[in-house]
């Protein structure tokens, strides 16, 4: 059976769309407005959303999701916060709802329990960067009865066979970082990037390609989603609400509003907002 | 289950441990080192040069030497010192980086990076880079470039750039941190200098494998002085690798026992770095091993005087180990340590590194289980100049 996240991103693609992945840390700013931030990101349009479980070593990050990961711990959030939040939210939304963050919290947590208790949180896939396929057989099982998509990640460096290899094993989708770098990084020669992305378009036959990192704009996104169904947005966004939730003058009304309208741009472009 | 002495596995499995726990970006430096280093194994000319740059460069065979007085007064075995203190630079660290950079030259890589805790580690990489003429930047804890500023000195001296790690506890797991991602980002043309036997498989290998001629030295040594093998090893242990690298060669040996002495910072029930000891298995810096870690898997922030173990990882093979019973895994505090600094240095006329004083401080224990026909070596993993100012503020 096709999964709630590859369901959405084939539908959303059909309408002539790209489908959109929207990423925050769990308990940024605080734990408390999670749900909020989640519920505005959903407003805005998001096709899917990825709840980052904030980590002390998040080794492949750049700045801004190892601050907002550190703040997150710093103001009490948890593996309980996160999968709380997740489970109000799918309360109110059937919006795909993806984990994503690093392994030691999962195992910690006790792996079949984590995907149990995902699963029974509403939570559709994880995305979990320093688990390669060939170290899947850790999660494969646990993740597998409890029917959450295992997403698996490729890079410009990744070779052909490789990229096969991944489109064999992922589930969900496949995630393109669309260079070799950390989260947030901007992009240098766009042309080599474009060119792996349309080599990786011809290479995933299983699974809808997305591609992340590094993605600020709606220019961006259009022009890095060329060749794949869609593209995730993680720290820019991180950036949105930090601003959104330092300035103490707004509301929390107006905070939601900005972010849905901030997500909404980012999907359509602002002169259609 | 795996035997002791067959591995890591073909997935550089220690038992459960290791294992290569990594962003895909990564995936394809640690493929390509693994196979530049079964090609150089099978190259007689890269051995030959590995030993000539041992034996000319680093001053090797490193004595082994016969501390009689310490054995006087500690009533107990004859206690043998392997000398790694005696090493250029002065600690084992350069064994592996004369390894690893032998290794980047194969590789065609222009640009080294690693990480340091008590900076001897950087200082072996700056020195082995500033010989090879490659550009070196090391990664460093905020709090250690200021307890261990005498390296900093000597890494700047030697053409390094030192770049403060800013984030977290501001020491080794940080640096650590900080040096994968610089990693991720230059992976075409940089080679990580890892520092001990951690990381990604197959790094706790090869980092084992050019530190065993500490080991192998040692089994030769104490033949010729004493017709006969060791009864007991003792190392301290901070990542492990100059424990692994003394204990592996003996590993098979079944009457030789092996300790290695954690740091128990300012007490097992304080502010430690004694990682098999109370900590539990988890994922950190690529690999399956023990951790310090809170209840939700975040990673807990380990604490020693002395920043060489100031870590709340340790490699994958010392959890092996552990597990199946073969090494037996002690802690010492910082007092103790600061204590085997003394009695080394006022028995023996060598200052050991804060590090080697962990191994010293347990020794007094030891001796006492132990009879005047047996014998011990302790690893001498370094000098203590770098540590006088720490030092100097306790005594
Ligand atoms: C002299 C000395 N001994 C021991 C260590 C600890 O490392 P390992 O446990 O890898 O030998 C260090 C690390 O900096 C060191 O400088």
């Amino acid at each position: 059976m096709e999964s709630r996240i590859t369901t959405r991103i084939r539908q959303t693609v059909a309408a002539g769309y790209k489908a959109m992945g929207i990423f925050i840390t769990s308990g940024f700013p605080n734990p408390d407005v999670t749900l909020e931030i989640l519920n505005a990101i959903d407003a805005g349009g998001a096709d899917f959303i990825e709840l980052g479980m904030p980590f002390s070593d998040p080794l492949a990050e750049g700045l801004p999701i190892q601050q907002s990961s550190e703040r997150a711990l710093a103001a009490g959030a948890s593996m309980k916060t996160t999968m709380e939040a997740a489970l109000r939210f799918r309360a109110g939304s059937d919006t795909p709802l993806l984990l994503m963050g690093y392994l030691n919290p999962v195992i910690r947590f006790g792996v079949s329990n984590f995907f149990q208790t995902a699963a029974s949180c509403g939570v559709d896939g994880v995305i979990l960067p320093d688990l390669p396929p060939s170290e899947r057989p850790l999660v494969a099982g646990a993740a597998e009865s409890a029917g959450v998509d295992v997403i698996q990640l490729i890079a410009p460096n990744t070779s052909d066979e490789r990229i096969r290899l991944v489109d064999d094993v992922s589930s969900g989708f496949v995630y393109a970082v669309s260079i070799t770098g950390l989260t947030g990084t901007g992009h240098g020669q766009s042309g080599a990037v474009n060119q792996y992305l349309r080599k990786a378009r011809t290479l995933v036959t299983h699974n809808p390609l997305l591609v992340g990192f590094g993605i600020s704009s709606h220019e961006d996104a259009m022009r890095l989603s060329e060749h794949t169904d869609g593209f995730i947005v993680g720290s820019a966004v991180i950036r949105k609400v930090d601003a959104l939730y330092g300035d103490s003058s707004l509301t929390s009304a107006e905070r939601a509003a900005a972010l849905s309208r901030f997500v909404r741009d980012l999907k359509q472009g602002s002169s259609q907002a | 289950m795996t035997s002791i002495l067959d591995t890591p596995s073909e997935t550089g499995r220690f038992g459960d441990y290791g294992g290569i726990f990594v962003p895909e970006i990564l995936v394809p430096a640690v493929e390509e080192l693994l196979a530049a280093y079964r090609e150089a194994q099978r190259d007689p000319a890269f051995q030959a040069e590995l030993d000539q740059l041992l034996h000319t460069y680093v001053g090797r065979p490193t004595p082994l030497t016969f501390a009689n007085r310490l054995t006087d007064e500690l009533c107990g075995p004859r206690i043998y010192l392997k000398r790694e203190d005696l090493c250029h630079t002065g600690a084992h660290k350069i064994n592996n980086t004369i390894g690893q950079i032998l290794l980047a030259r194969r590789m065609g890589k222009t640009r080294i990076i690693a990480e340091t805790g008590a900076g001897q580690h950087g200082v072996a990489t700056a020195t082995v880079c500033a010989k090879f003429g490659l550009e070196c930047i090391v990664y460093m804890g905020a709090e250690d470039i200021e307890r261990q500023n005498l390296n900093v000195l000597r890494m700047r001296l030697l053409g390094a750039e030192v770049r403060p790690a800013t984030s977290g506890s501001q020491t080794l797991k940080d640096a650590t941190n900080e040096a994968i991602r610089d990693w991720v980002t230059n992976v075409e043309d940089t080679f990580y200098i890892i520092g001990s036997v951690v990381g990604p498989h197959p790094y706790p290998m090869l980092v084992r494998d050019f530190h065993r001629v500490i080991g192998r030295e040692t089994r030769e040594q104490l033949q010729k002085a004493e017709g006969r093998g060791p009864d007991a090893l003792v190392a301290c242990v901070g990542g492990g690798s100059n424990a692994m690298g003394l204990f592996y060669p003996f590993l098979g040996d079944e009457g030789v026992a092996m300790y290695g002495v954690e740091a128990a910072g300012e007490g097992l029930d304080g502010r430690h770095a004694a990682t098999l000891t109370l900590g539990s298995p988890g994922i950190l810096h690529g690999a399956m091993s023990y951790l310090l870690q809170d209840e939700d898997g975040q990673i807990e922030l380990a604490h020693s005087v002395s920043a060489g173990l100031d870590y709340p990882g340790v490699g994958p093979e010392h959890a092996f180990l552990k597990d199946v019973g073969r090494v037996t895994y002690v802690s010492a505090t910082d007092d103790e340590a600061l204590e085997g600094v003394k009695l080394l240095s006022r028995t023996e006329g060598i200052i050991p590194a804060l590090e080697t004083a962990h191994a010293i401080a347990y020794l007094p224990k030891l001796a006492k289980t132990m009879t005047p026909d047996q014998i011990v070596v302790l690893n001498c993993s370094g000098r203590g100049d770098k540590d006088m100012g720490t030092i100097s503020r306790y005594i």
